[in-house]
């Protein structure tokens, strides 16, 4: 009887190391062919958007006044003239050399331009998960913990209102009570005019710029400029990142095991970080991440607010002015992120959760 | 025999939307070194009962006893400090289904070492060669290799033996068993209820064992309450359980086949609205 | 009083009579337990008030919300004549308030009737027909759902132009892929019950059970996700009218409103901050309806 009970338990008789290696790396190879397929069809997207923007891509490179002969000159060496398919082909092979096309707005490649805007998103995404997580967390595990009390209706209450607030106007607000009222912090902007270009560039972000540079005046400046609209962003994935701890929290509280944690003679502290918490770390992984990802996306409409030369300013500046190359290489490299990030939260998933195995 | 605990009195409330439901009402008994069971349906009781002993009904769920005294101390006037130091320690409590009360993202290892740990200053060292030990005292081949497996490898009858290791390592006073077998398959369940019953005879433990099964109780326990409604309805010694008077009781025998007196057609259990007005019979000796 | 009284206990009933007394009994103490929802009764109220306001708005409004007077521009709060003050144009921000809730509910209402529908349609198919169709909608939606929501319906407009109704387009473009997975999800525990092939024993379609018994069981999940998603949808339309991208000056949509008054926002505040209480109290109302609706309708997912 015992011997059949354990060799039950026992079933996958192979050595420890391929036991657990081969499954995993099956997941990874697994995921990357999603991804593949995941990222086709993104480029496929962003490639029927451009060509049925109402913009001719001719008439912007060859100007109004060009004769016929020119137009279909340049009509057949965008390849335009091909079979639909054959462009897409065109396009993917460009995309993966990384090439975007130049923008019109000032001719320059738009790889460049992102490789040059995207430090300031990273930056500003960086520091509001930051606040996201290292608030939103506790808050969420306070509120499931105490379930009905005082602490667990702010947080619904503080979640309610980031959900329900336009972004770009409680950036306004927060402008004009911080900024214009009180004067607490910087404006818009990532740093002050006297403070432009002092630093050398190597990471692009500022913050660390500066710390490189050991020069704490750019520092302060810059991040004084930075907390208002970091701290926004952080709130508005706080508010998704507390409820979602909540949710996770309360189901595992609820589970038997913390009953057995509570007979062991464990305090309550213990049982709840290391019991409970333990089983709700790669779910909430997943949904910092997932935020990080919304970040970035609600670092448009905050970009224009607080003037920040980030990826999110450069799409929408580019649209305005019917920059296609540049609207469409931002939107590319935006969703790439976001794949990876949802990848990279998945494998995780994958990797640490011994059940999934 | 000693007495090792106490409870006069028992009642586990809970506010509901239309007032309050009174869960255990007014539950009296003693637990020597012996094997008690307490039986009844669902809904009787009999767990409430189980985790008021150990205080572990979470607010808004109230329990209020004129005392619950483990030697003579009574748990209810205890610090929560305090009381942790009981759990475990003193009184101990081995659940259902080893599939939910094992923590799924720890190892088997760190489990047992972490109760083991909890009451003594022990180091890691001696907490592995320990729990290795206790593993083996629940008939568990390979413990080195169990020790670093996860919960959702075992079988549930390993499950169940893993629990039972976990909530004896402390070297508690009293475990409470609650419907320890019940999610087992039927081919394990005698195994793990003697691998239960010989370390609680030998280290003369007291037992609660809760349980809905009536033939079970009555082969295993020194002492039966049967519970209803809240109430101890009966209280007998296990062998004599045949012998029950309570029409509850009665009606609960006569609804299980029996082979040695098969019958066409199994009674319906009738019940009378008086059984649960009637006050409860005291379990103390 | 008797009358309503039977009503009550009619309703009420442990033991309804037909089908359509088993609904309406379903129906009433879902209602019910709403109400006890004092936050979600409040939700409602604001969204009752906020379509009688729409429907009446040439009534309540104190003036035309375009006409522009240049003597009284960025009067404060208060002022005679303009509780809510004026814009840079003069025009009477209050009005304009008003008439603006008839283009949010107009972007909601047809968001709310495009998206769930396409992603109803997408997941039921995909989950009952199942195989290789099941794979490549599932991916498509998976595509979708990768890009930011956001930077999506940029590129939507973009490519579309400016406008209102392409607003409403590249929202909805975006908004479908939940509610295909939700349906799909729905769709394939409903698909392996037991019923479900009862009644394929007794010869029903393919289409019959699709439309008669899975689209009914899918319906109140994906009402709680709309709701739920209603504030979100508010505040992408507000998002791109304040970019510029959605309904174009001199519409008094809310989101293009904020942009106007952001100009102004260190001197003459209010221009920009009623536009933005008014969004903030439509998206809180559909938040807290959603909250509501969803303990009810599916309690599961409650807390």
């Amino acid at each position: 009887m015992s011997v059949n009970d354990i060799s039950k338990g026992r079933r996958p008789k192979r050595a420890p190391l391929s036991h657990s290696l081969w499954p995993t790396l099956k997941t990874v190879l697994r995921t990357l062919g999603s991804v593949a397929v995941t990222l086709l069809g993104l480029l496929f997207i962003t490639f029927i958007i451009g060509r049925v923007m109402p913009i001719d891509p001719v008439l912007s490179i060859v100007g109004e006044r060009a004769s016929q002969e020119t137009y279909d000159a340049v009509y057949h060496q965008l390849g335009l003239d091909k079979p639909l398919l054959v462009q897409f082909f065109y396009y993917l092979w460009d995309v993966l050399h990384l090439d975007f096309g130049t923008s019109l707005l000032n001719a320059r490649p738009v790889s460049e331009d992102i490789a040059r805007v995207f430090p300031a998103t990273l930056e500003l995404a960086s520091l509001g998960i930051v606040f996201g997580v290292v608030i939103g967390v506790p808050l969420g595990v306070l509120a499931a913990v105490r379930k009905g009390s005082w602490i667990d209706q702010i947080a619904r209450v503080v979640a309610l209102v980031g959900y329900s607030m336009p972004i770009f106007w409680l950036g306004l607000m927060g402008l004009l009570i911080f900024y214009g009222i009180l004067g607490w912090v910087g404006g818009p902007g990532r740093v002050g005019i006297f403070y432009v270009d002092i630093v050398p560039t190597v990471t692009g972000m500022i913050l660390v710029d500066s710390l490189l540079d050991s020069n704490i005046d750019v520092f302060k400046d810059a991040f004084s400029h930075i907390i208002l609209p970091a701290s926004l962003l952080g709130y508005y994935s706080l508010a998704y990142i507390s409820r979602m701890t909540r949710s996770f929290m309360l189901e595992q509280m609820s589970a038997e095991y913390i009953t057995t944690a509570r007979v062991k003679g464990m305090s309550e502290w213990d049982v709840i970080w290391k019991h409970a918490f333990k089983n709700i770390r790669v779910q909430l992984i997943t949904v910092i991440a997932l935020s990080y990802a919304g970040l970035l996306e609600g670092s448009v409409l905050t970009e224009i607010i607080f003037s920040w030369p980030g990826i999110g300013s450069y799409i929408t500046t580019a649209l305005l002015s019917a920059d296609m190359n540049a609207v469409l290489g931002g939107t590319v490299v935006v969703g790439l992120i976001f794949i990876l990030l949802n990848i990279f939260s998945d494998l995780l998933y994958k990797i640490f959760d011994p059940r999934a195995k | 025999m000693s007495t090792l605990l106490d409870v006069e009195n028992l009642w586990v409330k809970f506010p509901t939307r239309n007032g309050v439901f009174d869960a255990v009402r007014g539950v009296s008994f003693t637990l020597g070194r012996e094997r008690l069971g307490i039986v009844g349906e669902s809904g009787s009781g009999k767990s409430m009962t189980g985790r008021a002993i150990l205080r572990l009904i979470r607010a808004p769920g109230m329990v209020e006893a004129d005392h619950i005294s483990l030697e003579g101390q009574d748990l209810l006037k205890m610090s929560e400090k305090e009381m942790r130091d009981v759990r475990g320690q003193r009184i101990s409590m081995v659940m259902q289904d080893p599939k939910f009360s094992l923590n799924p993202v720890m190892t088997i290892g760190d489990q047992i070492m972490e109760a083991y740990r909890l009451h003594t200053n022990a180091s890691k060292s001696v907490a592995y060669t320990k729990s290795v030990e206790m593993l083996e005292a629940v008939s568990i081949r390979d413990p080195e290799r169990v020790m670093r497996a996860y919960p959702h490898e075992m079988s549930g009858g390993m499950g169940q033996r893993i629990m039972i290791a976990m909530m004896l390592i402390p070297n508690p006073e009293i475990l409470i068993a609650d419907e320890p077998t019940s999610a087992l398959d039927v081919s394990v369940q005698r195994q793990v209820l003697d691998i239960m019953d010989r370390l609680v005879k030998e280290r003369g433990m007291g037992l609660i064992f809760i349980s809905h099964d009536l033939n079970l109780v009555s082969d295993f326990c020194d002492r039966v309450l049967i519970m209803y409604a809240g109430r101890i309805v009966e209280v007998c010694e296990a062998d004599k359980l045949h012998e029950a008077k309570h029409p509850y009781t009665r009606g609960l025998l006569n609804s299980l086949p029996r082979l040695d007196k098969p019958r066409d057609r199994l009674e319906v259990l009738q019940r009378d609205p008086a059984w649960s007005e009637a006050p409860s019979v005291s379990g103390r000796i | 009083m008797s009358d309503t009284q039977s009503l009550r206990a009619w309703l009420l009933t442990e033991t309804p009579t037909s089908r359509r007394h088993a609904k309406l009994s379903a129906l009433y103490h879902g209602w019910l337990s709403f109400r006890s929802n004092t936050m979600a009764m409040i939700g409602l109220l604001i969204l009752v008030a906020l379509v009688l306001i729409a429907v009446l708005a040439p009534w309540l409004s104190p003036h035309d919300p375009f006409e522009q007077n240049l003597g009284q521009r960025l009067l404060p709060l208060g002022s005679e004549g303009h509780v809510f003050g004026t814009d840079s144009l003069g025009r009477d921000i209050l009005s304009r308030l008003i008439y603006g809730s008839r283009i949010t509910l107009y972007i909601v209402a047809l968001v709310a009737l495009i998206a769930p529908v396409v992603g109803l349609l997408v997941g039921t198919v995909s989950g009952y027909v199942g195989g290789w169709v099941d794979t490549v909608l599932m991916r498509i939606t998976d595509i979708f759902l990768a890009f930011p929501r956001l930077v999506l319906a940029l590129a939507f407009v973009a490519a579309l132009g400016a406008g209102i109704e392409n607003a409403v387009i590249a929202i909805s473009l975006t908004a479908w892929p939940p509610y295909a997975r939700i349906a799909r999800a729905e769709t394939l525990t409903i698909r392996s019950s037991d019923y479900i092939a009862a009644i394929k024993l007794q010869g029903a379609s393919a289409l019959r059970i699709i439309t008669k018994h899975i689209w009914p069981l899918c319906i109140s999940s994906l009402i709680v996700r709309v709701t739920l998603d209603m504030a979100g949808i508010i505040l992408a339309a507000a998002g791109l009218g304040f970019l510029g991208l959605g309904a174009q000056p001199p519409s008094p949509e809310w989101g293009a409103m904020i942009s106007e008054g952001r100009r102004f926002i260190l001197d003459h505040w209010w221009v920009a901050t009623m536009p933005g209480l008014a969004i903030f109290t439509v998206s809180l109302a559909f938040n807290l309806l959603g909250d509501g609706l969803r303990d009810v309708l599916d309690p599961k997912a409650g807390d």
